[in-house]
């Protein structure tokens, strides 16, 4: 049988190798994804349960482990309802628009020392570049709608995550400036040597800030500005049902656990374990992106939304300030050879 | 001056916000209070105000009299009592109707009734799929009262004596 395949394998010119290996390895990190995006939802409901003091979902499958399941069929069988003076083309174009940047970003991640899809050396830029992108697919959305509500969230969400990727943008500068190098791979492995090695420490308010300003960019709880359900019902999503609301809710909480998997690569040394040379692993990697979804769900369970005007003012007045001297003291740091990191 | 920098500490810190997620965190821990609905139940009073019903007097004589002052004290404007003189003189109610969507279950009529004779029972799970259903008839009050005459009356003897009545029947 493994002959068999093997034969069938060679015929292919080598050219059609190549591509298909590389969508067999977007398979397999894009399906767990999916499935990982099913369960966080389920795990925000039953985490957020808990801490209201509620069980959560409970009645679909064994203590409710169906529930992502039923719900998924659900908005599978549901209409798809066009506004009647929306942009149809555009209306369509807008969930795929924010998810497809949310799984490319996908593409540069490394799980482990060999487990990453395409190894670039532009890999931060690309990331940059494609987290930027996915505020077109909440613009759209906004626009192609046709209505007050999900308008003025698309403007809102916008204006928003733009301010916060100005101070993500610079965090990022911090790391590139501690590792010397764009390529992901080399970032964590320029965090070697045990918990203290690791950027979090020497880059500590521009790693807080990161993942704060991360929480912003992908408008989760407490800058649900974009959402902001007890103001305008849902925001920019609002006239969507079904599949297409579906695409948005994948996109959200892909870009989520993409957020977690990036500030665990960047600051928490990825697959590296916190004892140096204690079997680096894919597992490290899982647990460090896994505690910090747990933090984007406590954070929902705990905090109220944050007022518009204080949003903005968080992003210009304290977190660009605070990167940009940060920066400075770290430049400090790299020209005196501060040990252990810049040593 | 001084004030300004405990602020800026203070918000820089981010005391306060861990605070609350130390708050939220431990609540994770805690007992959960949910009830499983269909198959638990939250207790209820003994002055539980649920679905109405016409009581009638152990010999089996309805006790409405129609004096018409639960259809006057109704905020919601829900009852609706016909009258007639019934053949041995006395005075009843031809019909006697309640509008469900109306009444906001607040049990003044209970309160108002002299006779004891429409009171609002422990059942609030129901339904009806069909409008005209929304309406209780004096038929239906009636046999509502029949139902539930032993936890009605308990819960009546029970609030007089200022106990707690939280026995089920």
């Amino acid at each position: 049988m493994i002959e068999f395949i093997m034969t069938i394998w060679g015929w292919f010119y080598p050219e059609i190798q190549t591509i298909l290996i590389i969508v067999f390895k977007i398979i397999i990190i894009v399906l767990p994804l999916m499935l990982a995006v099913a369960y966080l939802t389920f795990a925000e409901r039953k985490i957020i349960g808990f801490m209201q003091m509620r069980i959560g979902p409970n009645r679909v499958g064994p203590r409710g482990w169906l529930q992502p399941i039923a719900d998924t069929v659900k908005l599978m069988l549901k209409e798809i309802i066009f506004p009647a003076q929306s942009n149809k083309f555009l209306f369509i174009l807008a969930p795929v628009l924010s998810l497809t940047p949310a799984l490319a970003a996908w593409a540069v991640i490394p799980f482990s020392d060999t487990m990453i899809l395409s190894d670039i050396d532009a890999g931060l830029l690309y990331i940059l570049a494609l987290t930027s992108l996915g505020v077109y697919g909440v613009l759209i959305a906004g626009w192609a709608s046709n209505s007050k509500y999900a308008y003025l969230g698309a403007m809102r969400a916008a204006a928003q995550i733009i301010s916060y990727e100005i101070a993500m943008g610079f965090a990022l500068v911090g790391v590139l400036m501690a590792s010397g190098s764009l390529n992901l791979g080399d970032i964590v492995d320029a965090q070697s040597g045990g918990l203290f090695h690791w950027f979090f420490i020497p880059l500590f308010p521009l790693f807080f800030i990161y993942f704060i300003a991360g929480v912003a960019e992908t408008n989760r709880a407490p800058f649900d500005m974009a959402e902001g359900e007890s103001e305008i019902v849902a925001g920019f999503h609002v006239e969507y049902s079904g599949m297409a609301f579906a695409l948005f809710f994948l996109a959200e909480y892909a870009n989520m656990i993409l957020i977690s998997a990036l500030t665990s690569v960047m600051f928490l040394g990825g697959w590296q374990s916190p004892i140096a040379g204690f079997g680096d692993s894919i597992f490290w990697f899982f647990t460090k992106t896994s505690l910090f979804l747990l933090l984007f769900l406590w954070f929902r369970a705990t905090f109220p939304r944050y007022r518009y005007d204080q949003i903005m003012r968080l992003g210009w007045k304290v977190f660009l300030p605070i990167t940009i001297a940060w920066l400075f003291i770290l430049g400090l740091a790299i020209y005196f050879k501060l040990p252990p990191w810049f040593a | 001056m001084k004030n300004k920098i405990k602020q800026l500490i203070k918000s820089f810190s981010l005391l306060e916000l861990l605070q609350g997620m130390r708050f939220t965190g431990k609540n994770y821990f805690a007992k959960k209070i949910t009830v499983f609905y269909p198959e638990e139940k939250t207790p209820q009073s003994n002055r539980f105000r649920g679905l109405h019903a016409l009581r009638r007097y152990p010999n089996g004589e309805e006790r409405c009299i129609a004096c018409k002052l639960c259809e006057i004290s109704c905020p919601a404007v829900a009852i609706t009592i016909e009258s007639h003189c019934r053949d041995d003189g006395s005075r009843r109610t031809s019909s006697y109707e309640i509008d469900l969507f109306k009444c906001i279950f607040c049990g003044i009529c209970q309160d108002a009734c002299p006779v004891d004779a429409i009171v609002e029972t422990r059942v609030f799970e129901y339904c009806f799929d069909k409008n005209e259903d929304r309406t209780l008839n004096k038929a239906k009050l009636l046999s509502i009262g029949d139902k539930h005459e032993k936890q009605i009356a308990y819960d009546r003897a029970s609030n007089m004596t200022n106990k707690r009545g939280d026995r089920e029947f």
